[in-house]
């Protein structure tokens, strides 16, 4: 069982909907580069064997019952991490895109500046990364309409490898985007008046598995997710710093 | 005019009966039944009282009789669908909550048993 131990416990995360050919080997990257950090892969109800993959290489695991999507199934992690007492959680996608060297940038980050959520960024310096010119182009439309909302600029919106501490976990835990929740969660965390900074990231190309966003579901992403940040925006006024929660779960 | 006032009886008389059986065989719940059997009665009421569609027609100004009706008959179902948007969305918020309150739990009682062997 994961235990919450030590003064600023962290646990790390990774969300898996068939990820059987990857997951195993960001659980063993992990283990590798963060020794004596438990890991817990929320399996989205995948049809393949992830489950076993991912205890086979040591990992904790939480099986939803059925499928969630991306929001709910982080979420579902959150949850758990927050009844558990963990001080700090980075989400590492299951795909082996992102590069567990970093996690302790991520939190070294997350201690040393205070803030709420700290995003492993593709293009805070020149790393090497490359990404898709369509997805580049959303970043590019997002990051302007991030802008003005929250008060700076964000280089890497749409990154999933993030971190957060136990203040945003109590916030993500009550209230957390469904689908595509990235972008929508900056907005719900600025809303708190909570605080997040970006660190430089290597992100490797999948090379197994294909991405939940398809060319052809390009567009509806643009839209959904910009309804979901001027909703989040309309909601209500900014909260201070603990403030209560927007709404019930899942919103 | 008329043979449209006909099958707007008849397509009301067998979504009323179908609702109704529908509720019997417990294939939709009394609550959810509600707003059907209201509809297809505002239709079936509509299509039987002419002068009342009349009355409508003239004091609304709009051209004709029909388009009265399918703008009422429109505007219900649009407000029923709306409704039962609101009705899928908390279903969906609490099947999630659910779902992972499920998954938790068991994770706990797995942990447990892990434990005391």
């Amino acid at each position: 069982m994961i235990r919450a131990t030590g003064p600023d416990p962290l646990l790390i995360i990774v969300p898996a909907f068939n990820e059987e050919a990857a997951v195993g080997g960001v659980v063993r990257a992990v283990h590798e580069h963060v020794p004596g950090v438990p890991v817990l892969v929320i399996d989205d109800c995948s049809g393949d064997n992830t489950v076993n993959a991912a205890r086979a290489a040591g990992a904790e695991v939480l099986p939803l019952a059925h499928h969630l999507g991306l929001g709910g199934c982080v979420q579902a992690g959150y949850k758990l991490a927050h009844e558990l007492g963990f001080e700090y959680v980075i989400r590492v996608d299951g795909d082996g895109q992102h590069d567990a060297r970093d996690i302790p940038r991520i939190l070294e980050k997350l201690k040393t500046t205070g803030c709420e959520m700290v995003i492993g960024s593709r293009f805070v310096s020149e790393n090497g990364s490359s990404t898709s010119p369509v997805r580049s182009l959303g970043i590019w439309f997002f990051r302007a309409v991030l802008r003005p909302i929250l008060g700076k600029p964000v280089r890497d919106p749409t990154s999933g490898f993030v971190g957060v501490n136990r203040e945003a976990l109590g916030v993500f835990s009550r209230s957390f985007p469904l689908e595509y929740p990235e972008i929508e969660a900056l907005v719900v965390l600025q809303r708190k008046r909570f605080r997040f900074e970006e660190v430089p990231c290597r992100m490797r190309p999948r090379t197994t598995g294909r991405s939940s966003i398809t060319a052809a579901k390009s567009l509806y992403y643009i839209f959904h997710v910009l309804l979901g940040v001027f909703v989040n925006v309309l909601k209500s006024g900014p909260h201070h710093r603990g403030g209560a929660p927007s709404g019930p779960s899942g919103k | 005019m008329t043979s449209l006032l006909n099958v707007t009886t008849i397509l009301s008389f067998i979504l009323l009966i179908l609702v109704l059986v529908s509720v019997r065989r417990a294939h939709i719940r009394v609550e959810y039944s509600v707003s059907w059997l209201l509809a297809s009665a505002i239709m079936l009421i509509l299509s039987r009282a002419r002068p009342a569609l009349e009355y409508i027609t003239t004091h609304t100004g709009i051209p004709d009789a029909p388009l009265t009706l399918f703008l009422i008959t429109g505007g219900v179902f649009l407000l029923m669908f709306f409704r039962f948007s609101v009705i899928i969305s908390h279903l969906r918020d609490d099947n999630i909550a659910l779902a992972q309150r499920v998954a938790i739990l068991e994770y706990h009682v797995r942990s447990r048993g892990g434990n005391e062997s």
